[in-house]
């Protein structure tokens, strides 16, 4: 008998009567200001919300971030932001991304009750860039804040193979001595621009 | 896994203990990590029906474990993964050896997993000539130390950062003396950063997996994992076979829960979801029992394989704060640590159900309702019954018990005791028949016992 075979008939040797599975609706937590609730949650776990108008108001708020305008290499897969001199499609391998400073990547929804965006990496060719830049910052619509995780999944499918992830503030520990330190392993900044118009 | 020596708690307790400050700063270390816990549990109004929801979904899961096991293999093979099966920690040790041998691998990362801890994985690649460097944080930390984690959240809570400064300084040629985290933080990012780098293999531990997609769930907060298999193009994940949740959707119960349980946090920095392999890498899933499914099998035991590792139950023990994770001997310490050990080798477990004292902060803190003081009485009497408690308990519990069937006897011993305690010589009351007494003073004898006091206030 092969061991999964062994596994499982284990499990079943002991019939348990069936337990009801509940339903996914609940009495959930709702914000009247989720932009506002988002902010707020991303701030208090390391990371920083910036509203902006259109493409343009990022662009220019770009170049008042410090981590940006000194930065020698940005990625950014957006076209439209007119940023970045390093082009993900053209670097053979995800180590070559190690000295890559700043990546800005679009987030498909912010969650409202803890500063998470989901950035699925369907359009990045390397997922690595997500968390070995120095700096990240994530472009999300401005209407796609949802209150809370149960939103989140009802927005999510996982028909196709994939990777996608929630990023809620810059990489950090507190594993020595539990002091807060940002910039474990992954970025040291993360900014998160709340676009208004469609981008 | 079987430890050489039976583990004795309380002697191991001791050793912990004889350090009265470090004692208390552990107590004030994980007491601050339960106080950030219980902000963010009051800041939902739901919190209470999230714990009921995760309950019931994990009780469903357990009711029908083996169906969904075969769900998710179908749907992880579906998403291009290669999915393995291990009964016991040698198979999935073989398992593990055999892929990274099979791809000529000597370099490997792993992020936190403790089902990896539980199998005793690390050695056991070592000694094929295979570097394992483990990356979270304070899992490196207690790796260097030559030691296993002390608690399942937190690795290197038992040390101090002045100690993990001279540790570093020994293997990372930090600046001698030099504690600020911070600093060791960066040492530890540069360290790794060239692990990551050279790695030829990733291998992660598994929070949820889900049936309905085939795909699972790994949490951190220093983007270990991510890295250690954004890299590498092998990715092997290990994970218990209770680590299954039925719907992609129960995530949002789940991830809501953990965070907030474990740290204090509303969510992990990242939660990241895979479903099969990085465009031309490989994923391997392997499917571990060791024991899970005899678990299962107990009607009393069964609701401990609902735990979702957050830790919760050993920030709040006030034993665990006191005694410290090493205490237990065990791969999981702490109060669902007491549970799931026993239930591996009962008597070389036996003193840990009763390295509590049944105040029942575990079960109120419990994401998932796991009643687990419930669960450490129950398994008192089950070390009773078993034969493998202690003579003296044995002898000094029989001797109780008789006396407590006699009423007249009972109250007569307490009138003799009230009288003849005060009047002995200290020797006679406290050497080393007197556990209790080693530490604290017996409380003052009152005149009268609780039967007298109540039946004079009845008489009036």
């Amino acid at each position: 008998m092969t061991s999964k075979a062994q596994i499982l008939s284990a499990v079943r040797r002991t019939p348990l009567p069936l337990r009801e599975l509940p339903p996914h609706a609940g009495p959930w937590l709702t914000f009247a200001d989720r932009a506002g609730q988002f902010a707020t949650s991303l701030a208090s776990v390391g990371g920083v919300c910036l509203a902006a108008r259109d493409v343009a108001a990022i662009r220019a708020a770009l170049e008042t971030l410090p981590q940006i305008t000194a930065a020698k290499k940005v990625c950014s897969p957006l076209p439209e932001l007119g940023v970045g001199n390093v082009s993900l499609p053209d670097v053979a391998t995800p180590h070559d991304l190690e000295d890559v400073d700043v990546a800005i990547v679009p987030g498909e929804f912010a969650v409202a009750e803890n500063g998470a965006v989901w950035v699925n990496a369907r359009g990045l060719k390397h997922r690595a860039i997500l968390f070995l830049v120095q700096h990240l910052v994530l472009v999300v619509r401005g209407d796609a804040v949802v209150n809370t995780m149960h939103e989140a999944y009802a927005r999510l499918e996982f028909a196709e193979p994939g990777f996608g992830v929630f990023i809620s503030g810059p990489s950090k520990t507190a594993d020595i001595e539990q002091s807060l330190v940002i910039g474990a392993h992954g970025p040291r900044s993360h900014t998160v621009f709340l676009l208004e118009a469609a981008p | 896994m079987t430890p050489s020596t039976p583990t004795q708690h309380p002697d191991l307790a001791a050793k912990f203990v004889a350090d009265e400050d470090r004692m208390h700063w552990h107590d004030q270390a994980l007491w601050f990590v339960r106080l950030k816990r219980d902000k963010m549990a009051r800041a939902l109004p739901e919190w209470e029906e999230l714990r009921e929801r995760a309950a019931a979904i994990k009780a469903h899961t357990m009711s029908r474990l083996a169906d969904y096991l075969e769900q998710f293999e179908a749907q992880a093979t579906r998403c291009g993964a290669q999915v393995h099966w291990a009964r016991d920690a040698a198979e999935h040790n073989a398992i593990v050896l055999s892929i990274l041998q099979a791809h000529g691998v000597t370099r490997v990362v792993k992020s936190k997993s403790m089902l990896t801890e539980e199998c005793h994985l690390n050695p056991c690649l070592e000694q094929q000539g295979i570097e394992v460097v483990d990356t979270d944080l304070g899992e490196r930390i207690v790796q260097l130390a030559g030691q296993p984690p002390s608690h399942i959240v937190l690795p290197a809570i038992h040390l101090k950062k002045e100690d993990i400064g001279a540790l570093f300084h020994q293997h990372l040629q930090t600046e001698a003396g030099a504690s600020d985290p911070k600093y060791l933080t960066e040492a530890a990012r540069q360290h790794l950063r060239e692990k990551f780098l050279n790695a030829q293999a990733g291998i992660t531990g598994v929070n949820f997996a889900i049936a309905e997609t085939g795909g699972f769930v790994v949490c951190t907060n220093e983007g270990n994992a991510d890295l250690g298999v954004s890299l590498p193009r092998l990715h092997i994940a290990c994970m218990g076979i209770e680590k299954l949740i039925p719907r992609a959707a129960d995530l949002g119960v789940f991830l809501r829960l953990l965070a907030r349980s474990a740290t204090g946090q509303p969510i992990t920095t990242y939660s990241s979801h895979f479903h099969g392999p990085a465009p031309g890498g490989e994923l391997h899933v392997v499917l571990v029992d060791n024991g899970r499914s005899g678990i299962l099998a107990s009607d009393d035991f069964r609701r401990s394989l609902n735990c979702i590792r957050c830790g919760a139950c050993m920030n709040t023990c006030p034993v665990y704060r006191r005694s410290g994770g090493y205490s237990y001997n065990a791969t999981i310490p702490g109060p669902i640590g007491s549970i799931l050990s026993p239930t591996r080798d009962a008597q070389a477990y036996a003193s840990l159900p009763s390295a509590c004292s049944l105040c029942g902060s575990c079960t109120d803190v419990c994401p998932v309702k796991i009643d687990l003081h419930h669960q450490l009485l129950t398994w008192r009497g089950e070390l009773r019954k078993r034969g493998l408690l202690p003579w003296s308990k044995r002898l000094a519990m029989w001797g109780l018990g008789w006396l407590m069937q006699h009423p007249r006897l009972y109250n007569f011993a307490g009138r003799m005791a009230r009288w003849v305690v005060p009047c002995l010589p200290r020797g006679l009351i406290y050497n080393r028949m007197n556990a209790w007494g080693r530490q604290r003073e017996l409380p003052a004898m009152p005149k009268h016992s609780f039967r007298e006091l109540y039946s004079k206030r009845h008489d009036q």
